[in-house]
């Protein structure tokens, strides 16, 4: 029972960054937003989160700072994509690219320095269960308020949400904002509370992973949860098998995990009026009003 | 006309340019990383060797660094810095290995120092350290503190220098118990805090109540201290991300290799050779040994001195394999060729080895 219970425990905070994240982008997704920046939203928020927390000694400051971090970043990126009409899949990728760099000059000098871990009861720390309360927060407001279909109608056709007289610009600022702050705390939780450092490019490809997981949910909340808790217990599992020593070769358990998701993701696309209902129309495409 | 003036002028005042970098005398050492300095592991271990060279030589030396480069792209690199004047180039990964060769032939007169590799040319020189005799006395450390008699072991990449790694770690524990059981996790990364952690996790919940790794990052050590369990520093004493946990760390210290070489480059003698340092030249070293009794302490700290003066040798034949083939000479310690190509597990070891 006690190894059941610890990695049951590993499991869960290796999906929660994953599940933060993902909700995040699938928010901004659902608005007709493609921002490749999550990486990027992440590690910043990692580092802003390490170093608030270093130099207050809170680690709830630090995830405030981690919040604040992520919005930033996806403000920039909404200045860019939406009111300079840059092309998203560039500016998304830039993001990325400056928010590795970026965070590794902020971060100079923390590398080596221990971190604030976030408190915990029984190994469960407030984001694990905290995720999923969000997640079911964002599932609620998506398909039960009026809010969330105006996001969902801007999403599917900026043009009609236009005529419509809804600020089609005003929604996906918002979008990309809570975009960012999810991110932001994804990169927070990581270096407060699954390995409390910093160190450069900690997020290690995890905002990606997100991105996948978007596409995988096809656009449902609900559906995130279940892959980043897919994805973290392949990856826990595969140490788990690794330990027994059964010859497996440990590249192929490596890859287990994105092996597992790529197949999940053939299988639900294979559904073609399921993708067609749920995926933003939208997607990507940039909108310059009339006036 | 004007544009000739202009060419005339830039010219000169290039003309002007190299005299005067030539009148200070300094010579420009260069290093290429594969990581960040800020990995606090491998990368950062090169640059401090770097730092020190710069302490040392003073403005005998200029120094300049290039890096987060990859090695699939670092050919490039290796050869704007030798465009750009320096004398001495080191090249700190495996993968720089054809690139440099490479770029050395278009650069005769340019030294090249490559770290971890097997291919020399006249102006190409390789250079490693022996982390295997760390390894040997953390494994008898191992064996003394654990309470279950199983370590956890977390690896990288199933190359030559890890295997040797585990297996010096296997040979030092079961000097001192031959039951000692290690289980291995690949990870299939140099560096990844958070699968680090993962792995950690696991193999402790498997048994496991001591942590050795061959990642680079702190994370696995940081699980120790939280579940009151025990491990090991790796490149960098880590003491200050586990007071409680770590036991000693195998550290790096690039510095005296470095220093030499520079030094070498300085004073026209420098040549080609394959250096494959260990404890005894400093370049391997332990942490202070901490969170342990005082005699296994003092047995640990004969163990790293035998090896220093080279009574004692980690890998003394014979030795037998995973397989129950036996390998080496009574008394005698493999050749450098045997380790340095190592790809067998010793007897043990329940873990299959990657091919």
């Amino acid at each position: 029972m006690d190894m059941f219970y610890a990695v049951a425990l590993t499991i869960m905070t290796a999906a929660t960054p994953l599940l933060l994240a993902a909700v995040g982008e699938l928010v901004v997704e659902r608005s007709g937003v493609l921002n490749l920046g999550v990486e990027g939203m992440m590690i910043m928020g990692a580092v802003c989160g390490f170093g608030a927390a270093f130099y207050t000694g809170s680690t709830g400051i630090g995830l405030i700072a981690s919040i604040a971090a992520g919005v930033s970043m996806s403000l920039l990126f909404g200045f860019l994509t939406l009111t300079l009409v840059s092309n998203q899949v560039a500016t998304g990728l830039a993001l990325t690219l400056l928010g590795l760099g970026l965070s590794g000059l902020i971060g100079e000098g923390f590398v080596g320095q221990p971190g604030v871990k976030l408190w915990s009861v029984a190994g469960i720390d407030p984001l694990i269960p905290g995720a999923i309360l969000l997640t079911a927060a964002v599932s609620y407001f998506l398909f039960r308020s009026k809010a969330g279909l105006v996001i969902r109608a801007v999403g599917d056709s900026h043009v009609s949400a236009h005529s419509l007289g809804y600020n089609v610009i005003a929604v996906r600022y918002l979008c990309v904002m809570f975009g960012g702050a999810c991110a932001g705390l994804a990169g927070g939780y990581l270096s407060l509370a699954y390995t409390p450092q910093w160190v450069e490019n900690m997020t290690a490809g995890r905002g990606w992973i997100a991105l996948a997981l978007v596409v995988f949910a096809s656009w449902l909340p609900w559906r995130a949860v279940v892959g980043a808790y897919l994805f973290g217990a392949i990856s826990i599992l595969s140490y788990t098998v690794q330990t027994f020593a059964l010859g497996i070769p440990s590249q192929f358990l490596s890859s287990l995990p994105y092996l597992v998701t790529i197949i999940a993701l053939v299988v639900i696309s294979g559904n073609r009026a399921m993708m067609r209902a749920n995926t933003p129309a939208c997607l990507g495409k940039p909108f310059v009003p009339d006036r | 006309m004007k544009k000739w003036l202009v060419s005339a002028a830039i010219f000169a005042f290039a003309l002007g340019a190299g005299a005067a970098s030539a009148s200070a005398e300094k010579v420009k050492a260069c290093w290429i990383y594969v990581g960040s300095i800020g990995d606090f592991g491998w990368s950062y271990e090169h640059n401090q060797g770097r730092l020190a060279v710069e302490q040392e030589l003073g403005d005998k030396v200029e120094t300049v660094y290039v890096e987060n480069v990859a090695e699939a792209d670092s050919e490039r690199t290796i050869e704007r810095l030798a465009r750009d004047g320096c004398a001495i180039i080191f090249t700190t990964s495996f993968g720089y290995m054809e690139p440099t060769l490479k770029v050395a032939k278009k650069f005769p007169d340019v030294k090249f120092e490559h770290a971890t590799g097997y291919k020399t040319a006249d102006n190409v020189t390789t250079y490693n350290a022996k982390f295997h005799e760390g390894r040997y006395v953390i494994g008898q450390i191992a064996a003394k503190m654990s309470k279950t008699g199983v370590a956890g072991y977390i690896v990288s990449f199933p190359i030559p220098e890890v295997v040797a790694g585990i297996n010096a770690f296997m040979l030092g524990a079961q000097s001192i118990n031959p039951d000692f059981k290690v289980k291995i996790v690949w990870v299939n990364s140099w560096y990844d805090p958070g699968k680090e952690a993962d792995a950690a996790k696991v193999l402790f919940s498997q048994g496991a109540d001591i942590i050795v790794q061959h990642t680079d990052s702190t994370a696995p050590l940081q699980v120790a201290e939280e579940q009151g369990k025990l491990g090991f520093g790796q490149a960098s004493d880590m003491i200050k991300f586990a007071p409680k946990a770590q036991l000693t760390a195998i550290v790096d210290h690039w510095a005296p290799y470095y220093i030499r070489r520079v030094n070498d480059v300085i004073n026209g003698t420098w040549k080609s050779q394959s250096s494959w340092d260990g404890m005894a030249e400093g370049t391997v070293n332990v942490a202070p040994f901490t969170n342990m009794p005082d005699d296994v302490a003092k047995m640990a700290g004969e163990t790293a001195e035998a090896i220093k003066t080279g009574k004692l040798h980690p890998f003394t034949g014979p030795i037998t394999k995973q397989d129950g083939t036996v390998i080496g000479e009574a008394g005698k310690p493999l050749s450098d060729g045997d380790i340095l190509g190592m790809n067998w597990y010793v007897k043990g070891i329940d873990d299959k080895l990657p091919q």
